[in-house]
């Protein structure tokens, strides 16, 4: 069952003078995208580098706007944002002057939930995380991985029907991504949330989806889609999974299809 | 080790903050009275203190540190209640403020005691040439500051605020104007300091009250101690003045890092 569609997405970056024939150069970063989100599915999106991947996301997101195509949640047509999409940033975007409690409830503040249920909602989502004593801490209190917690904890406590995360562990150091890429998939044994994952990570999107779909350098498009079968089903030590051949077979196939990709977006980046 | 060094104790860490108020008051009361300064000029520190304590007590002075901190507050409230909602306006209309900033840019770099002698012959030499220049004087700071701040609001928060579905009053509400309150802060502080400053200088122009009346009226009848009197108080107001709004902003943005205090 599709959770969410996005039919024939279309979107032209704008730059340069703007003159009464239009502006002096357009960019076509997405043409004409197809992509669909199975119900508690998660699926990645990777890409070479300026592919257009983070702005399918905004879009799907309600953020950024689109020159052509529809979203649709459950067969309704989406215009802008709403609470039924939870976003997670690359840079967290934690209110500063706002307690990690207080940065949980809020979406839930948005949504018309009294007070109190509103604390003991996000409450449980911090328990979540993993963040049970720090409730009463700054943003600038905690490390980059802690904050990045509160964020998914913040995206999950108004209940959104999908997760949307654009490079979340991209700002980590690597002992912090590793960690919290297990959490994620824990988080989502749990919660059974559908997830949309944006990453230039080959390996982070084998480890975490269920359906990898790889976009082509500019103009963006779908080019394929990978399924990966890995035992996620259950507590298992994080080597196995990383050294098991559907793993391995897994990279292979995406990094195959987007090696291409990724010299043609080389190339691009030297254009003017 | 079990003994705290020397720079652990507390004495050490309460004579930092006053050795150096000490030295200077100490220097301050032995040069006159060694003969190394003139003594008309400089009269020992207990001399200027004795002399502040008796006019405090006839009251004397009171009256005037009432009157200038009545025309200090009344122009910096009047400066607040316009500049601040202007700010607002002007940070988050950026097509708005685009077209008014040359001017603001043009009256913000004459001085406010160049415009004095204007205030003067429009609105006469009572209260309300004074309470207009503080006014004047004291809106530059919150207005640029409140702009500025509004302005720089990290777009990724706008963003992130917005993915929850909240609409332009609430997102102004919750996300820009608290993330706004340390700019809007720093404003506020030199606009409080730059109305001390303000009022004594009009009041030395022309007036027959407040501290500013004080020094020059000191002066002229060569009332050294008197003078000095009116600068300690006027050193102390500044001071109290700072206290207090560095107190406020550490209540209201303690969630900073730091914040600092001068």
């Amino acid at each position: 069952m599709s959770l969410i569609r996005a039919v024939g997405i279309r979107k032209v970056y704008r730059s340069g003078k703007r003159s009464a024939a239009g502006y002096a150069k357009e960019t076509l970063a997405l043409d004409n995208v197809d992509l669909e989100i199975r119900q508690g599915e998660v699926l990645a999106l990777v890409g070479p580098s300026g592919c257009g991947k983070s702005t399918l996301l905004d879009i799907i997101a309600g953020l950024a706007e689109r020159d052509g195509g529809e979203v649709y949640l459950d067969g309704k047509k989406l215009e802008g944002p709403g609470l039924d999409r939870g976003v997670v940033f690359q840079g967290y975007a934690l209110f500063p002057w706002k307690t990690v409690l207080e940065n949980v409830a809020f979406g839930l503040e948005s949504k018309g939930v009294a007070k109190k249920e509103r604390e003991e909602i996000a409450r449980r989502h911090i328990d979540l995380v993993g963040l049970t004593k720090f409730e009463d801490r700054y943003p600038h209190e905690l490390s980059g991985g802690m904050k990045q917690r509160v964020a998914i904890a913040r995206a999950l406590a108004f209940d959104p029907r999908i997760l949307l995360m654009d490079e979340p562990f991209g700002a980590l150091d690597a002992q912090t991504r590793e960690r919290l890429q297990l959490e994620l998939l824990r988080i989502k044994r749990d919660t059974g949330k559908t997830i949309l994952f944006v990453t230039h990570s080959i390996d982070e999107a084998v480890l975490l989806a269920d359906r990898i779909a790889i976009m082509t350098s500019r103009p963006g498009t779908i080019k394929a889609i990978v399924d990966v079968r890995l035992p996620r089903d259950r507590e298992i030590a994080e080597e196995l999974l990383r050294s098991s051949g559907s793993f391995i077979q897994a990279r292979d196939q995406v990094w195959n299809s987007l090696k291409v990709e990724v010299e043609k977006a080389a190339e691009l980046e030297y254009q003017i | 080790m079990s003994t705290a060094s020397f720079e652990e104790t507390a004495l050490f860490r309460v004579a930092k903050k006053w050795l150096g108020i000490a030295l200077f008051l100490a220097l301050w009361e032995t040069l006159p009275r060694l003969g190394l300064v003139n003594a008309t000029f400089l009269p020992p520190f207990s001399a200027v203190a004795g002399n502040l304590f008796s006019s405090l007590i006839s009251g004397e002075l009171e009256k005037h540190i009432f009157v200038s901190l009545s025309r200090s507050v009344t122009g910096f409230s009047l400066a607040l209640a316009v500049a601040l909602p202007l700010g607002f306006i002007l940070g988050w209309f950026r097509t708005f403020e685009q077209f008014v900033d040359p001017v603001i840019q043009l009256f913000r770099q004459t001085s406010a005691f160049a415009l004095f002698p204007l205030f003067i012959v429009i609105l006469g030499i009572g209260e309300v040439s004074k309470v207009a220049i503080i006014f004047y004087g004291a809106q530059w700071p919150i207005l640029l500051n409140t702009i500025s701040g509004v302005k720089n609001v990290d777009p990724l928060l706008v963003k992130s605020a917005r993915s929850m579905g909240l609409g332009r009053f609430d997102l102004f509400r919750k996300v820009i104007l608290p993330s706004s309150l340390p700019s809007i802060f720093t404003g506020l502080r030199l606009a409080a300091t730059l109305s001390i400053l303000i009022i004594v200088s009009a009041e030395m122009m022309g007036a027959s009250s407040g501290l500013g009346y004080v020094l020059t009226n000191s002066q002229y009848n060569f009332d050294i101690l008197r003078m000095y009197s009116a600068i300690v108080t006027l050193a102390l107001i500044g001071l109290g003045v700072n206290f207090l709004l560095v107190s406020l902003e550490r209540n209201l943005t303690g969630w900073k890092q730091e914040v600092t205090t001068y």
